[in-house]
């Protein structure tokens, strides 16, 4: 294929304006969510102290998320705003009406439960925390997807599912550390098979993309991927092996995984922009779907040996 | 589109730029930043051709492309050493299905009574969601370097100064000129007419006839852009005559607006929430160890 012809080889897109906390709230929105998802279970089953951890971890992360997001807003002390309409257009509108109703439960519950007072309030606001818990871990990906980002918009298929297991694996790491290994087992499961999934996912969507999925390879995103595929890998061996009985190895294999989960959202983060950049990943695209189509009569372009520009 | 309007609905309006007659004055850039109070961002010497404006951005709502050619500038016997320069005006879109608009989180982004988009500055809370949807790279978060001292910006009293600005923006098609029964700054501000404003329907008609025209002239790569009802942003209220393919002036050549897949992606969503649920029952599944 010749080279994409462009305007001085400009972007055709905008990079997102976003900064790293975006990157690290899909962290913390897929580990508080998955978290309370993970302890609503594990209180069904008799798992009191798996289900009393993780909604202590559920209410920290759904603490830090919406300071992490008012920080990267233009005009931060309008964050109110995000609340003064619904629109299902707008996943940045849902998941902010999803994240406010959360983060309140969630802080309501742990709030009832450290002081020991109102049990049945603290029990429904922690029901109320987990039925929105899955879909706080999961919305951002439809975040992002919806742009006009190729990375992005053209991952629209796998994208929820790696963000979901990459959710599932830092909630499982998170509680193995926070629980002793006699009664991780749920939580050990959870992470180690959200490795693999989330491993196995990223691999596909690279396969499926094609061209337009180099960025993930390249650069700042590549080097994040490399980090994210090392730390989740060995973690998850070290929690799958020595783990099981050694609460240190535990320990270490589920900040491994950890690392490994945020070195994940970057790399898919940092992708976008990377993407952006490059006009070719906007433009080939459409030239190939535009070609797959029957010509358009009224279009005549010369056909010109090289791109003719000067 | 306009239907929540009711009786106080107008005729949509738009732009119609043929850019074969454009002569890369830059005589709407000026306009524009002149009437919107649109801030100075940055004075650099880019070396592509005439251009040192280079893109469209918060602080740039009209941008004249510059690109010089080994080509024709019409298809006319054997012309070895022709050249040509194509200038174009370039502006926001305007979509008929706007991302920018789909995405606002805060309802700052509206669609106005003439089918123009619009930002409210009051509202915007500077997200940036906007700004990676746009399919055109139009609008931007506006970034202010500036130093608190700068004459102009003290005196109109504008949130200028160390503080970035923080806010999206864009072209508003000259909403308060319109309200008033005027044209936009650039439309009034081209000397040759190349930058047309009027009821869209009669713009789309007259583009017609002015290609066809330039067709039996024989005129290299002329080609609508945008006229298109039935395409992926369903039409620009703000189109274009070109002379060569959308993405030598910097534009998509097929662009779709994001929210056509997002059904799809809310299905996709829901079934992975429920596969991250499922997945964390299985891990139930073989007691505590």
């Amino acid at each position: 294929m010749s080279e994409t012809r462009s305007y001085y080889g400009r972007p055709v897109v905008k990079e997102p304006v976003w900064k790293d906390e975006i990157a690290l709230y899909f962290f913390t929105g897929g580990l508080g969510g998955a978290s309370s998802v993970l302890s609503l279970v594990a209180r069904a089953t008799g798992h009191e102290l798996l289900a009393q951890r993780s909604i202590q971890i559920a209410s920290a992360a759904d603490a830090v998320s919406p300071p992490l997001l008012i920080a990267d807003l233009g005009r931060p002390e309008r964050f109110l705003n995000m609340l003064r309409v619904f629109k299902v257009t707008s996943p940045m509108s849902v998941g902010s009406w999803i994240l406010a109703y959360t983060s309140a439960a969630s802080s309501v519950s742990a709030f009832l439960n450290t002081i020991g007072r109102l049990p049945r309030v603290a029990e429904l606001t922690r029901l109320a925390a987990a039925g929105s818990g899955a879909p706080l871990a999961i919305y951002t990906s439809t975040l992002i997807s919806n742009t006009a980002i190729p990375v992005w918009h053209e991952a629209r298929r796998e994208l929820p599912f790696l963000f979901g297991s990459s959710a599932a694996a830092s909630a499982g790491a998170a509680a193995v550390i926070a629980v002793p290994p006699a009664e991780a087992g749920p939580a050990r499961r959870l992470a180690v098979g959200g490795v693999l999934v989330e491993n196995v996912l990223f691999k596909l969507m690279e396969r499926r993309l094609g061209m337009v999925g180099e960025p993930y390879s390249k650069g700042q995103a590549g080097t994040y991927k490399k980090l994210a595929i090392g730390c989740t890998l060995s973690g998850a061996a070290l929690l799958a092996g020595p783990g099981r009985r050694s609460r240190l190895a535990a320990v270490a294999g589920g900040a491994l995984t950890l690392a490994g989960e945020v070195a994940l959202r970057f790399s898919v983060f940092k992708a976008g922009f990377q993407s952006a950049r490059d006009p070719k990943y906007t433009v080939e695209p459409q030239r190939a779907r535009l070609s797959a189509q029957p010509a358009d009569p009224r279009s005549r372009t010369r056909p010109v040996s090289g791109d003719g520009s000067m | 589109m306009l239907d929540s309007y009711g009786s106080d609905a107008k005729e949509r309006v738009g732009f119609f730029t043929d850019t074969s007659i454009c002569i890369g004055c830059k005589a709407c850039e000026v306009a524009c930043k002149e009437w919107n109070l649109v801030p100075e961002d940055g004075l650099v010497w880019t070396g592509e051709s005439y251009d040192n404006t280079s893109a469209l951005g918060a602080n740039t709502w009209r941008h004249v492309a510059f690109v010089e050619q080994k080509e024709p500038a019409r298809l006319e016997g054997d012309q070895p050493d022709a050249l040509r320069w194509l200038m174009s005006s370039d502006v926001c879109k305007h979509c008929t299905h706007a991302a920018c608009l789909d995405v606002c989180p805060t309802g700052a982004l509206f669609r106005t009574e003439y089918g123009t988009v619009v930002v409210q500055e009051d509202v915007c809370n500077g997200c940036g969601y906007c700004v990676p949807a746009c399919p055109f790279g139009v609008i931007d978060r506006r970034h202010l370097p500036r130093s608190p001292a700068d004459p102009p910006a003290e005196i109109l009293g504008l949130q200028l100064g160390k503080r970035e600005d923080g806010r999206a923006w864009k072209c508003t098609l000259c909403y308060d000129r319109l309200k008033g029964g005027h044209e936009p700054a650039c439309a009034k501000a081209c000397p040759t007419e190349s930058i047309q404003f009027g009821p869209l329907d009669e713009l789309r008609e007259r583009a017609g006839k002015r290609l066809e025209k330039l067709e039996a002239e024989n005129w290299n790569g002329a080609r609508l852009y945008g006229n298109d009802p039935d395409d992926g942003v369903g039409g620009f209220g703000a189109f274009f005559l070109l002379l060569d393919e959308p993405e030598v002036y910097g534009l998509p050549p097929d662009p779709v607006v994001t929210t056509a897949h997002l059904p799809e992606m809310w299905k996709t969503a829901a079934v992975a929430t429920g596969a991250l649920v499922l997945g964390v029952v299985a891990s139930f599944l073989g007691g505590p160890r």
